[in-house]
Order: structure tokens, then sequence, then C-alpha cells
């Protein structure tokens, strides 16, 4: 066969298309992720049927108020952001079981059994408390200063938290690995033990005045 | 002297631009990999609260998102500066508790998705921090009747401060 020339394609401007399209999904891209607190709301009370209250001690109990100034009260006395995360972890943990403090209850918690000498079994009897947070706030209350005090309380949660896995599987809660199997039932023990307690009240005037 | 004009005359060589190319098309490469392409188009200002406590919001396809805020400027001639609400990628101007249009919206978002992942349907709130309670529990409420009870207050990332 003869040799043939082929001709060497010029790819000069290969540089200028590979910059368009790269100017391209630059300018399209969105890097942030979306983060924020998770939440689940209480469903929708069934007409008539659960009109019933719980009566809960009031001792069990942590009223949290925001008027629409965005001052903050709990417990009947005014409060500043600061020290919510403080009252939070002491209210739930009642280390001296004091009374005015929520009570605490025995529970069998169980968690995967082998990873700490104290539940070997598997089974853990924890006194848990029920201890409940009541979070109340007004119409014109801004939206920002809600979420800090929810973030607050979610705070003091995660710190309750992250003490018990130290304390008692040497690693904290936040370094937990949910897809790992024995971590999740680590995840699912602690959440027992520490629950996410945080309940809103029903708003007074749906549908009402403005 | 005669030195430095050798030098100058010797020029200087044309810098081999062979494999920018190939730089360039590993930069592409990268941002065609991690881009996400917008999908709705954010008709209010929002101004995100910050929180130490967030956590990543994972799976996009199960979210849902709710804006509430003030229109952008743009659209102030027509919806006026009062805070509206923007579901996905459509504004609702009417007045009062939009129920209505929430349920719609919740039940249209639901069927889009798989059997299996119904119930792990998520709405992710991006609401302006300035913006008063009043409206956003109207629209918890409505979230609640249309039985979307998770929910994700979307806030940016603020790292504690060490001296608490």
């Amino acid at each position: 066969m003869a040799k043939r020339d082929i001709p060497e394609i010029n790819a000069g401007s290969m540089a200028d298309i590979a910059f368009l399209l790269l100017i391209f999904f630059l300018v399209a891209t969105t890097m942030d992720v979306d983060t924020g607190i998770t939440r689940l709301l209480p469903p929708m009370p069934e007409q008539e049927e659960e009109k019933e209250q719980v009566d809960v001690k009031e001792r069990n109990v942590l009223v949290v108020l925001i008027n629409k100034d965005d001052q903050l009260m709990v417990e009947g006395q005014i409060m500043d952001l600061a020290s919510l995360k403080e009252t939070t972890i002491e209210f739930f943990s009642n280390p001296n079981d004091e009374t005015h403090l929520p009570e605490k209850e025995m529970e069998t918690i169980e968690f995967p059994p082998g990873q700490t000498a104290r539940f070997s079994d598997g089974m853990a009897q924890i006194r848990v408390s029920k201890g409940v947070v009541s979070l109340q706030n007004d119409r014109s209350t801004t939206y920002g200063k809600y979420l800090q005090v929810q973030n607050e309380l979610v705070a003091a949660i995660n710190e309750l938290r992250n003490q018990f896995a130290i304390q008692n599987f040497g690693r904290k809660y936040d370094d937990l690995n949910p897809l790992n199997k024995i971590d999740e039932g680590i995840i699912n023990g602690i959440n027992k033990v520490y629950k996410m307690n945080i309940s809103e009240a029903e708003p007074k005037n749906i549908g009402g005045v403005r | 002297m005669p030195k430095f004009i050798k030098k100058k005359e010797a020029g200087i060589k044309a810098i081999n631009t062979a494999s920018l190319p190939d730089i360039v098309f590993m930069l592409l490469f990268f941002f065609m990999v991690v881009t996400v392409l917008r999908e709705t188009e954010v008709q209010v200002s929002v101004a995100l609260p910050s929180a130490s406590q967030v956590k990543k919001l994972e799976k996009k396809s199960l979210v849902s998102y709710v804006y509430i805020g003030r229109p952008i400027r743009q659209l102030q001639a027509l919806y006026g500066i009062e805070p509206i609400i923007q579901l996905n990628d459509k504004l609702i101007s009417e007045e009062g508790i939009p129920s209505e249009s929430i349920k719609d919206f919740i039940l249209f978002e639901r069927e889009k998705l798989d059997e299996a992942d119904k119930n792990k349907m998520t709405v992710s709130l991006r609401i302006d921090q300035n913006i008063p309670m009043g409206k956003v529990t109207d629209v918890k409420q409505a979230l609640r009747m249309a039985n979307a009870l998770k929910i994700n207050y979307s806030a940016k990332k603020i790292y504690e401060k060490l001296n608490r």
C-alpha cells in the first residue's frame, strides 16, 4: 500500500471549545448543599376524637416562650439565648434527682451486644427522663429567633447524647455511622435514652383574625 | 553589551500549549460531574438564618422546597412587598392561609415519587429570618393537614464559639 499522507487535524480550537463548555458548566453549577434542622411534625389530631389532653406533671415540662419582641422566657423567667442550652441540659439530665426537675423512669433499652462491659448482653436498664420541652411562640416572633431557640434545644440534646456515647462506647455520637449495622443500633438506643422531646403548642387562632 | 543583544536575538520560544486542552477538559469534566442543574428560580429573597446543629439533607430527589420571603425587586410591582410563599417554582399570590395550594402541591410532588419513597418525602422550608412566625405556622399547619410531616428548617452552618 502506498504511504499516504494523513493531514494533521488542527487541534488549536479544541481548547476554545473546551473553555466554552467549561464556562457554561461553571455558570450553571450550584455548589451549595442544603443543610438544616430536621424535624418531624406531629400528625393532625382527629376531629373530636382525641380532644382529651395528656396530663403531664408540671415538673416534667420546661416551658419556653418567645414573645413578639423576640424575648425569651423559660419557666417564668426572662432568659437570654446563651443560657438556654445549659438550662435544657440540666432539665433533661437532672443529675441530683431534684424535685423541681423531671422524674425519671426505669426503661429497658436494647443495644448491640458486646460493645461495652456495662451492657454486655445488649439489654440496659437506664433511668430515662420524662421531661418535655414545650415551645410556644407569638405570631409576630421572627423566624430567625425561633430557629435559634430550636437550635439551642437540639444542641442541648445532642450534647447529652454525645456525653452518653463517650461514657459508654468511647465514641462521639456525631461520629457514629448510621449505615453501619452496629452503629445504627447504638444510635437507636441512645435516641431512646435522650429523646428529642420538643412539643410545640397547637396554634390557637387557626383561621382567626390576623 | 554584545552578549545581551545576542540573547535577545535568540528570541523567546513559544510556550507549548499542547497540554492546555487536556487541563481544560479535566476541569470541564470535574464541573460536569458535580453540576446539579438549577431547577427552580427563586422569586423571593430569602436570607437564611444560621444554626450550629444543622445536618446535610440527603437525597435531593425526595426533597420539595417551600420558600417564604419578600418578592425580589423585579417582582415587587406585581406582588407587593408583603411576604409570599413559593412552592418549588410556583409563586402563590392568594391572600390568607394557603392550605389548599400547599395540599395540592404536596399531593402532586408525592405522586412523582416511587411507591417505596413516598413516606420518606421531605419538605425543606427555606424561610427568610425576618419573616414573622404566623406565616410559618400557617404553612406548618397546612403541611400537617397534607400529612407531609418530615420537614427541614433550612439554615446555614455556623460553628459554635469556643468560649461557650
